[in-house]
């Protein structure tokens, strides 16, 4: 086997000096019943070429060079190549969480970058060193506000993105925080009586996104006011990281929550991305996750180190604020060297450019179709409805290379034929004008 | 390091000091010790209520929690609030370094607990 | 220089500073292709919403990105560069070819929202991942969802919950032992579950007399890992299952050390209902400094309805699809389908094995334990006995008289080029001593004698020279961190002078 380091001879003489005969002998008190007498059925052994083969059949049965008009919490942008030069690196790919500071500065001080530029980005003053995602990151949002503000239930949005409510309900089911949820107006944002009218006393949270699910920037200020009025914290879930470059962060806000795929981390068949969560100063140690911290060694030299780990589950055990443990090392560092790379002017040209390309393909499908949500700003997704089903739209335009919009039926059933768009940097005008067509007819 | 003799003691390592109605608690020198440079100091808010030898906080070292056991039960009136952004000085001075001020419930609790010679006896032991 | 410091010497690394002070106004990491529709007004599309700028975020050029990463990686230890032999988190060779094929075009950019006809590549390397899991395991079904270990240690409580409730019976309680992974009670927390402790006997194992005592109709599960957290193979597992099921309870187990069992030993043949996965771990994707993790559950037929959703089914013509229409599920728990890019990572790993290669790849990762073992015992003091696996846990004990734990060896090893074990885990060990070792298949006969020199020489020193270990490492880049003033006050972020 090509992966494993030793010669036969090396294996004997280990086992010689070992004091066992042979390596059955290392398995011998094991229960004779449960040692397995047979080959596992899988695959037999392959070449390199072979696997290579393999997954190249795997993936020419997928999409390739086709325009992406799919959104809906995963977005398509150009990722540069010097990501990948720089998350190859064995000294990266191939090191852990860094529990051994003087080793593992590296890794400590690209997390400390990171925290550094989400907070920027974002308006809040301490960031965590990333989540599984941006679904986990709702919940663990909620939860943390129940910690802060000792209530128990969370008031969410219905534009929130419907997997990500599903898995705030998975988490909430056992821990007795009631979730309400709320409807959006004819503006796809959230309706603000209705809200008004939900919160109670014992209302831990408000939870929105801006961008939400439909692509529709909302009026946090407005919700702020309505949450903190009534004393529950206001989280907002961010759908597309990119619209931090040319729309307001949400400063208002009490916990940021966000997925940052769209900084340089590949869809990957929805993972792994990368999720963030960022909050105020005085709730630092009701964060979950890992958090680096700034400090010097014994020479005086600056350093990074983990810290305020007393609140996670080594040391807190069934107390912890969170039994997470890994958080998403490689892919936050894929999105630190993008924002870096990106950086200041960057992110917000490409911003803008995504602003470009979304408000023309609504001029465009506007001509032949009907566009959800008029009045509100949108950052890069919109909606449509159709006189068809938006799968037969779809049909039509895998002729064309062209992957269309999300069916909205499945998660809004009062939507009827609504889908989801979006246009990102990467898709073209002729891709677009090719869609608007196609949805004329 | 004396227990001053007019605090009274748990086999928690907490001190109390009553004056009238109002009992001041802390940790001793022992549990400072013990617990080694403490980072974080969390404490109830003012208004709420403790029972005796049940936790009403919890002390942060840089790798472990313990939980803090008040002495007494009652309200609590006071929080030491220089605690938040100094906590190096519960390491400096645990005696001086009080953390709550509770209104007594229950005055005869206090009979329950060790005198400054008891307590140094039973952390001897426990060595 | 120590002559009894084999595997490194000294050399110069770069100084590098944070990114912000490399920044200045002008300069540029990127080029974007023209727009080919026409410009907007940002302000006069999103009124208010606009944002003015994006304050103290860098300005650099591309080169000066890369330097700096270049730079910064070269202060990280790596498996590639060394032992890391990291206790319960099995570092082992990431191999290449799992990098490769998961940047494949038609693999890196599936969006998971295609629609299924053009998702057949994706969704079948999810189905042959799965089949193969299950045959290694012995299980019957499995979700792919959760992404990490802890993650799906609460997917897989939570379908025991589920499968309780369905059952309308409320149990209470977990019962885990004392020398499990924190991540095991903080889960059974989050799933409403008290959690009740087990007692370890003297020889390291689940004090079965204890457990029949403990067992009863108000506990739900028993989360238990095997081979344990030392390394000791739990050898009374079928009466451990017995016990379980004699009184509806089930048997949880963590798969954190399942490279010392694949191709040797499943899980699901002696009594295991429900038990997460590793892939991190057991099946060589990345650590990536701190992930992405990936824990795929496996599961009994009778947890099969609680699944999380989508469940992937093959359709009459073949095709594979997602069924989403489970009233049963314990809901999702992650959006879209897990951490895809480790599933591929994982099933590259397994074809490139085969069946004889996984098993010679446990048979080695244990040798490897057993080989370390031998030769350190003396020097070290080893607190159970119990035959080991593919980790060894020795504790301080002969050290710490001369002030000397378990913690200061690990920052002297660095000193010797080794990544430190895991330390003062587990808590079973006295005195928080533990000197926790795995240093799985992937280390060559002379990386482990390396390694086996510089503890026994550290030995030594802790007798003649204890301070020398107290004061390590003394050739890393930093010294021991002051990080009691990182706790107590927090620096979390840079900001402009």
């Amino acid at each position: 086997m090509r992966y494993l380091p030793k010669s036969d001879s090396d294996r004997h003489q280990m086992l010689q000096e070992i004091g066992v005969p042979d390596t059955d002998a290392l398995f011998s008190h094991i229960p004779a019943e449960y040692r397995l007498k047979r080959d596992l059925k899988v695959p037999r052994q392959m070449g390199e070429s072979e696997i290579v083969d393999y997954f190249r059949a795997r993936s020419s049965e997928m999409v390739a060079g086709y325009g992406i008009m799919l959104g809906a919490g995963v977005y398509y942008h150009y990722r540069p190549v010097v990501i990948d030069a720089v998350v190859s690196r064995g000294e990266f790919l191939t090191s852990y969480t860094p529990y051994q500071a003087e080793i593992t500065q590296g890794t400590l001080q690209a997390i400390f970058e990171f925290q550094t530029m989400i907070c920027e980005l974002t308006g809040m003053e301490v960031s965590n060193a990333s989540l599984y995602d941006g679904s986990t990151g709702v919940a663990e949002a909620a939860m943390m506000a129940v910690r802060v503000t000792g209530r128990s239930e969370t008031v969410i949005a219905r534009s929130v993105h419907p997997e990500y409510r599903e898995v705030l309900r998975t988490y909430s089911q056992h821990q007795g925080m009631p979730i309400h949820e709320v409807d959006f107006s004819e503006h796809g944002r959230v309706d603000l009586k209705a809200l008004d009218a939900a919160i109670t006393d014992q209302t831990a949270c408000v939870l929105i996104q801006s961008p939400n699910f439909f692509g529709t920037i909302e009026d946090v200020a407005a919700i702020a006011e309505i949450a903190h009025k009534k004393g529950a914290l206001l989280i907002v879930s961010i759908a597309e990281a990119l619209s931090l470059g040319i729309v307001k962060p949400p400063v208002e806000a009490d916990i940021v929550t966000m997925e940052a795929q769209s900084f340089g981390v590949a869809p990957s068949f929805g993972g792994p991305h990368v999720g963030v969560l960022a909050t105020r100063e005085r709730f630092v140690r009701q964060m979950p996750g890992r958090l680096v911290g700034q400090t010097v060694d014994k020479q005086g030299k600056r350093g990074f180190v983990l810290t305020l780990s007393t609140r996670e589950q080594h040391i807190r055990r069934e107390k912890a604020t969170s039994n997470i443990c890994t958080n998403q090392g490689l892919v936050a560092l894929m999105a630190t060297v993008y924002m870096e790379l990106m950086g200041r002017e960057g992110l917000k040209e490409l911003a803008i450019q995504n602003l470009a390309k979304t408000n023309y393909a609504v001029e465009q499908f506007g001509k032949n179709a009907k566009v959800l949500f008029p009045g509100s700003p949108r950052f890069n997704e919109f909606v449509i409805q159709s006189g068809v089903d938006p799968l037969e739209i779809s049909c039509k335009l895998a002729g064309q290379k062209i992957v269309g919009g999300l069916p909205l039926k499945k998660f809004y059933p009062e939507l009827g034929n609504a889908s989801l768009w979006c246009c990102t940097e990467m898709v073209s005008k002729e891709q677009i004008d090719a869609a608007a067509k196609a949805v004329a007819q | 390091m004396a227990y001053p003799k007019n605090y009274r003691y748990t086999k928690e390592h907490e001190w109390l000091k009553v004056d009238g109605a109002i009992g001041t608690i802390g940790i001793t020198d022992h549990a400072q010790d013990s617990l080694g440079d403490i980072v974080f100091v969390e404490l109830p808010k003012p208004g709420a209520e403790v029972t005796a030898h049940k936790s009403f906080g919890s002390v942060e070292s840089v790798k472990a929690v313990s939980e803090l056991f008040s002495p007494v039960s009652g309200t609590v009136a006071e929080v030491n609030g220089d605690l938040a952004t100094s906590p190096e000085k519960v390491n400096s001075d645990a005696h001086g370094s009080w953390m709550i001020k509770v209104k007594l419930k229950d005055a005869a609790e206090v009979n329950d607990l060790l005198s400054a010679d008891d307590y140094e006896k039973y952390v001897a032991e426990e060595k | 220089m120590n002559e009894h410091i084999k595997k490194v010497r000294q050399n110069t690394s770069q100084n590098e500073g944070l990114i912000f002070e490399r920044s200045s106004p002008g300069k540029r990491g990127y080029r974007l292709a023209p727009l080919d529709v026409p410009e907007v007004d940002p302000a006069q599309l999103l009124g208010n919403a606009v944002r003015e700028d994006l304050g103290n975020m860098p300005e650099v050029s591309e080169f000066e990105v890369l330097r700096h990463f270049t730079r910064l990686s070269t202060w990280n230890y790596a498996i590639d560069l060394g032992m890391y032999p990291l206790g319960s988190c099995t570092m082992k060779y990431n191999p290449r070819v799992n990098e490769a094929v998961a940047r494949m075009e038609g693999i890196a950019n599936a969006h998971p929202y295609l629609p299924e006809a053009l998702a057949q590549g994706t969704l079948r390397i999810m189905r042959d991942l799965s089949d193969a899991l299950i045959e290694i395991t012995g299980m019957d079904a499995i979700t792919l969802q959760p992404a990490a270990g802890a993650h799906g240690e609460m997917t897989g409580i939570m379908m025991v919950r589920a499968y309780f409730d369905s059952k309308k019976e409320r149990r209470k309680k977990i019962l885990i032992p004392d020398s499990a992974h924190g991540t095991n009670p903080a889960t059974a927390a989050i799933c409403g579950f008290e959690v009740e402790n087990l007692r370890s006997n003297h020889r390291g194992m689940v004090d079965v007399s204890a457990l029949a005592s403990q067992m009863s109709g108000d506990i739900a599960a028993l989360m238990l890992t095997n081979p344990n957290t030392l390394g000791i193979f739990e050898e009374d597992i079928h009466k451990i299952a017995d016990l379980m099921h004699e009184k509806g309870g089930l048997l949880y187990m963590d798969g954190a050390n399942m490279n010392a069992l694949v191709g040797k030993v499943r899980p699901g043949d002696f009594g295991v209902d429900v038990m997460h996965l590793n892939l991190h771990k057991t099946f060589s994707t990345p650590h990536g400094g701190g992930g992405p993790g990936s824990g795929p559950v496996a599961i009994k037929k009778v947890l099969e309805p609680f699944l999380p959703t989508p469940v992937i089914y093959s359709k009459q013509d073949g095709t594979l699809a997602l069924d989403y229409d489970r009233p049963q599920s314990i809901g999702r728990v992650k959006a879209f389908y897990g951490n895809f890019g480790m599933f591929v990572r994982a099933l590259a790993y397994i074809l490139a094995n085969g069946p004889d290669g996984l098993r010679q790849t446990t048979e080695d990762a244990v040798m490897n334990a057993n080989y370390i073992r031998k030769k350190l015992e003396g020097s070290y003091d080893l607190p159970y006995q119990a035959p080991s696996m593919h980790e060894v846990v020795f504790s301080h004990r002969l050290q710490s008289p001369k002030g000397v734990k378990t913690g200061d060896i690990a920052k002297r090893l660095i000193d010797y080029g080794f990544h430190p074990y895991t330390t003062a885990f587990p808590l079973i060990v006295a005195d928080h001593g533990a000197i926790m070792i795995e240093p799985t298949e992937s280390e060559p006969k002379e990386e482990l004698d390396l390694f086996i020199d510089a503890m026994r020489n550290i030995a030594k020193e802790a007798q003649e020279s204890p301070e020398t270990i107290l004061n390590a490492p003394h050739l890393a880049r930093v010294e021991r961190l002051d990080e009691v003033t990182a706790n107590r006050k927090p620096v979390l972020r840079w900001k402009k002078p």
